[in-house]
């Protein structure tokens, strides 16, 4: 049988909006995926030690503060550091266009939007990870 | 604004799929706490004793709302929050607003400052000025408010953790103006309760942060007769997921919290309960909303007068301000939420609130332009001067539908009150995780109701467009977290290091006992101790929450 698809949701900085992570937390435990929630204010290093130690196949990191240009690069570096590079950083919250595209250039994943569906995560994380693609084999 | 800059930024894009009427699936005849809607309501649906229930306008249970003329004599008050990158940005979106005809301030404040950190905590980093004002001494709450008389205004602070840091910096701006606190009107939210249940911004446990909630109820019911020393509120209790009722139900229960906390303390439930205050979120359901607030009003009425015997009639009335829903808004098709908030705001109007505010239409994508707000003011200034609701006090009492719709809408919120009641109180409840976990739930069928289709959003699941609207959005240049950090250092350096450190001292010890901690805080704040370094007073003292992390 194949593994479950296993995903990190994690909060970051001291943006206290999880309505949305947990919403999207949810959905993935419905879809069968295996959910780490890290709960609130974790910092980029908490995150990708968790990431690490829980051998996730996707990061799924949620901001709404505004702060995603400096808490996505910061995740992102450290996850190259510890040489977890298999391991999908995606992520959603309030974040203008020009700024996903620039996220994007830098490595992170596809991020979503206010009125994304969960469905859309969900198939968007089965088909871009690892245990996905074995799963799909 | 010399360092707000604006790019377009382009709105998500929407699916052109289950548009109009043929892809509809069946409609949900329930309002959006899930009550469910009959056709047609008739004298029945109203029962026996409607007069009692209702009463006067002005008297009790207030159902029909708290004075007798309502805005015949006195309009609402017309309240935009506002805040944003450094103090001086604000001070002039300040004067602004005060020009453009806004009757009362309201404070946002950034993540920082709302977590108590100061913004070269390394907590900080990428935050500072962003969501809000960043504040860190009181240098910057006198940059703040420069050229405002505070005696001749309103304030509101959306503040909690560290709400007593900023009343107390609040009380000392004014005293450097030679206006005592007895002049000051306004309100600090100051509920740490919402904090824990849904706002997630803390610093200590719930009981230290309840008791220091207490000790500005009792200093403001001592020295600040005008001041609303706390804003008990279901706004973000709702933006979290929650359904109107369960907004009504946690929220009252908050406050019945507070009121037993104060009279542990011995107080005298007529010496603050007058200055409790409230703070209700509006959201699309028209009716359910006016509902909820005539409810909301009956409920604590009842409570106040009997359950907690409380004899002045003012210990009765549930005061509220209102906020439009922000979680209504979309970033499709951003222009329509100016049709929401107006038909929010309307809701509030005829449910009778004391003070209200309009979101922006662009707030979905970041705070709001100055473009934005203006038209959010003049929504209010068209409902109060255009449209003559304001000519009759509470036009809808004695509809079938907004009575039984009212009724059963106090029913369902004291179904969960008893049942908070019985788990020991708010208090415990929230330890439990139980109001937690029942928002989450919400939130998820909400969303999976929006999924399957059975609840439309136009312009997100129901008539969307492939095009890109494009609006101007606020930018805050990266720039004031540095001059932040720049200032705060150059405060510490600067002040009179012995009577920092005697205050910062004092305020330990006090924390240590259970003394009222303002008076120790207003010390430390004259001081220029930071809002950083008050807070790590508090930390150390009682300990910092960590939640535990449930879905």
């Amino acid at each position: 049988m194949a593994r479950k698809i296993r995903v990190l949701v994690a909060k970051a900085g001291l943006d206290g909006h999880d309505r949305g992570a947990k919403v999207v937390a949810s959905a993935m435990r419905d879809a069968g995926f295996e959910v780490i929630y890290t709960g609130l204010h974790q910092t980029p290093e908490m995150i990708v030690q968790a990431a690490v130690q829980e051998d996730v196949d996707a990061v799924a990191l949620s901001i709404l503060s505004g702060a995603h240009m400096t808490l996505f690069p910061r995740v992102l570096a450290l996850m190259r550091e510890k040489g977890i590079t298999d391991v999908l950083l995606t992520g959603g919250g309030i974040i203008p266009r020009e700024d996903m595209a620039a996220l994007r250039q830098m490595g992170v994943g596809e991020l979503f939007g206010p009125g994304t569906t969960t469905t859309a995560i969900v198939d968007y994380i089965r088909s871009s990870t690892r245990a996905g693609a074995e799963t799909a084999r | 604004m010399a360092n707000a800059v604006r790019t377009e930024a382009a709105t998500p894009r929407v699916k052109r799929e289950a548009e109009g009427p043929a892809a509809s699936p069946p409609q949900l005849f329930e309002t959006l706490s899930g009550i469910p809607v009959r056709p047609l309501y008739t004298p029945e649906d109203v029962g026996p004793g409607l007069a009692e229930r209702l009463g006067e306008p002005g008297k009790f249970p207030y159902t029909r709302g708290l004075h007798p003329e309502m805005y015949r004599a006195r309009l609402w008050t017309m309240r935009q929050f506002a805040g944003f990158g450094s103090a001086e940005h604000t001070n002039q979106r300040f004067h602004y607003l005060l020009a453009q005809g806004m009757t009362g301030l309201s404070t946002a404040f950034d993540m920082p400052t709302l977590m108590g950190y100061d913004p070269d905590h390394a907590m900080s980093l990428g935050e500072v000025g962003r969501e809000g004002v960043a504040v860190s001494s009181l240098e910057d709450m006198e940059i703040l408010f420069r050229g405002i008389p505070l005696d001749q205004v309103t304030t509101s602070m959306t503040i909690n953790a560290p709400a007593v840091v900023l009343l107390a910096m609040y009380v000392a701006v004014a005293e450097k103006q030679g206006i005592p606190p007895e002049k000051l009107g306004g309100t600090v939210q100051a509920d740490m309760l919402k904090e824990f249940i849904a706002q997630k911004e803390w610093i200590c446990p719930p009981r230290p942060s309840v008791k220091i909630c207490v000790d500005m109820i009792e200093w403001c019911a001592r020295h600040m007769p005008k001041w609303n020393s706390i804003s008990i509120s279901g706004y973000h209790i709702r933006e979290a997921g929650a359904t109107a009722v369960q907004e009504l139900a946690f929220t009252i229960a908050d406050g019945i919290g507070y009121v037993e906390e104060c009279r542990k303390r011995g107080m005298d439930v007529d010496q603050f309960a007058p200055r409790l205050s409230f703070f209700w979120d509006v959201h699309n359901d028209f009716f359910e909303e006016i509902a909820k607030f005539r409810a909301g009003r009956r409920i604590w009425a009842k409570l106040m007068r009997d359950r907690f015997g409380a004899k002045n009639p003012r210990s009765w009335m549930l005061r509220t301000h209102a906020q439009t829903a922000g979680v209504s808004l979309t970033a499709q098709q951003p222009l329509n939420n100016v049709a929401r908030v107006a038909i929010q705001a309307l809701a509030a109007v005829l449910g009778g609130t004391q003070s209200l505010h309009t979101n922006s239409m662009d707030e979905t994508l970041a705070l709001p332009t100055e473009e934005a707000a203006t038209v959010a003011l003049r929504t209010q200034q068209i409902i109060a001067y255009e449209t003559g609701v304001t000519n009759v006090v509470d036009p809808f009492a004695g509809s079938y539908f907004l009575e039984a719709l009212t009724d059963r809408v106090e029913e369902e919120a004291m179904a969960y009150i008893r049942r908070i009641d019985e788990m020991g109180g708010i208090i415990q409840a929230v330890e439990r995780g139980y109001p937690q976990k029942e928002i989450a739930d919400s939130a998820y069928r909400f969303q999976m109701q929006v999924e399957q289709g059975q609840r439309t959003i136009v312009g997100v699941n129901r008539f969307g467009g492939e095009e890109e609207i494009s609006i101007p959005v606020l930018k805050i240049d990266p720039e004031i977290e540095r001059r932040q950090i720049e200032r705060v250092r150059a405060v510490r350096a600067r002040r009179d290091a012995a009577c920092w450190e005697k205050a910062i001292a004092a305020l330990r010890d006090a924390c240590l006992s259970d003394r009222n901690l303002v008076p120790y805080v207003l010390d430390a704040v004259r001081a220029y101790a930071t809002l950083g370094e008050i807070s790590d007073v508090f930390r150390e003292a009682y300990g910092v929450y960590r939640e535990p992390a449930v879905f």
